[in-house]
């Protein structure tokens, strides 16, 4: 699974890439956290307000943090499609 | 009509807790409040407190009402109207529009990816840190309610005027042009539910009250410094009614400094106490907080400095206006 967070280095970023980590080791799976802040990059996703999450190349969230609990379901959800 | 005053002392301008201090000044730390010092503190403490109370209140509230305008929708609304409609409306949701001005180059990049004119941006990149709710409700309580209504449509007026004249100037090709080439997909759009919109309204609470309370600490210490310990003739010698310059002089002196509108009403309450024209605290105001260095830095990404420099211009001369005309006409308000 790949991850990634969009967003120049605002607090908001940060706390997103906390969250996404600890949701991750809670479930025990492995998965590669990546911290896109090239503008370029970012906008080749649709996103309007910084920070976003993408997992597997899909854009999930964006302009906000989501709490732990809705990181693990996103995350799971990306899981059973994966299959 | 009486109690719609009483309820306005008391909730907005909070007389309650200006007696609370007050006794608390006199009463507990023993000192005078029509002394320095005392007056110093009373109005550091009465203000901090208020506008923490106000800040809590008001974003919270706010963000409620906001959560029904996100960016993505604001920009569907926004592509369905042309010309000068389109920039009016563009201020008009730049008052609603939740954003960070972290976000504004995601932003601007999205809005004008999907074929909304620069100008309309413009127009939404400046009302939005210019004239939110919150700013209105604290002006009502500072001043009063025409100044407040006054301080909207001039806010309006100038983000309207500002991105009408951007895009009649046909600056398009200032702009990066990898900007144009974004894919201009559909952004997602989360459907809320109730508790969603709380739980928004409770985390823009959080986020604003972290990202502002230094501002706030800062600016009411500035205020209660001008308040009490600067001798009025310095300030009416560089800011006083009657000196032409005094609009020039605070609008520059506002341009490099950045802080939240929490932060800066306080420093124009007190510079309006000390006998400043209104037009001449609220031209300070609003370059504090229209014009800020790390945004502007954040935007020349995106596009090239001609265009961010007839921005910043275009934004300069309009505040200028503004401050003398609410400094020949503002006692129509008072």
């Amino acid at each position: 699974m790949k991850i990634k967070v969009l967003g120049s280095g605002c607090a908001k970023c940060q706390s997103l890439e906390k969250t996404a980590k600890e949701a991750i080791k809670d479930l025990g799976i492995s998965a590669e956290i990546e911290h896109v802040t090239d503008i370029k990059k970012i906008m080749e996703y649709p996103i309007l307000t910084t920070p976003g999450l993408v997992i597997d190349e899909k854009l999930v969230v964006s302009g906000r943090v989501p709490s732990k609990a809705e990181m693990t379901n996103f995350i799971t959800t990306a899981l059973a499609k994966q299959g | 009509m009486y109690i719609f005053e009483w309820l306005n002392n008391q909730l907005l301008r909070m007389e309650w807790l200006n007696n609370l201090v007050n006794s608390l000044v006199t009463d507990v730390f023993k000192l005078d409040v029509n002394d320095r010092l005392g007056g110093s503190i009373q109005f550091f403490i009465y203000d901090v407190i208020k506008i923490f109370i106000l800040l809590v209140i008001l974003i919270f509230v706010i963000s409620y009402v906001q959560s029904f305008f996100p960016p993505e929708r604001t920009k569907k609304i926004l592509g369905r109207f042309t010309g000068i409609w389109a920039n009016m409306l563009g201020a008009l949701l730049g008052t609603v529009t939740p954003f960070c001005s972290c976000s504004s180059i995601p932003l601007f990049i999205g809005f004008t990816g999907a074929g909304l004119p620069i100008g309309v941006t413009f127009s939404f990149l400046i009302s939005s840190p210019l004239v939110d709710l919150a700013s209105v409700i604290l002006l009502a309580s500072i001043f009063n309610w025409p100044i407040a209504i006054a301080y909207v449509i001039v806010g309006v007026v100038l983000a309207v005027m500002a991105g009408t004249l951007i895009s009649k100037l046909k600056l398009e090709k200032y702009v990066e042009t990898f900007v144009f080439g974004n894919k201009a997909t559909e952004a997602i759009q989360e459907k809320m539910t109730t508790r969603d919109r709380f739980r928004f309204a409770r985390d823009q609470v959080k986020d604003i009250a972290k990202r502002v309370w230094i501002y706030v600490l800062i600016g009411v210490g500035v205020g209660a410094a001008i308040h009490n310990w600067i001798p009025e003739s310095i300030i009416s010698a560089v800011l006083g009614q009657d000196k032409w310059y005094s609009v020039l002089v605070a609008t520059f002196l506002g341009v490099p400094i950045y802080a939240d509108i929490f932060g800066t009403l306080p420093i124009a309450e007190a510079l309006v106490i000390k006998g400043v024209g209104l037009g001449t605290a609220l031209s300070f105001m609003m370059t504090v907080t229209a014009l800020s260095l790390p945004s502007l830095i954040l935007l020349k990404k995106v596009i090239k400095f001609k265009l961010l420099a007839i921005f910043v211009g275009l934004v300069v001369l309009g505040i200028i206006t503004i401050g003398y005309l609410f400094n020949a006409f503002g006692h129509f308000l008072v």
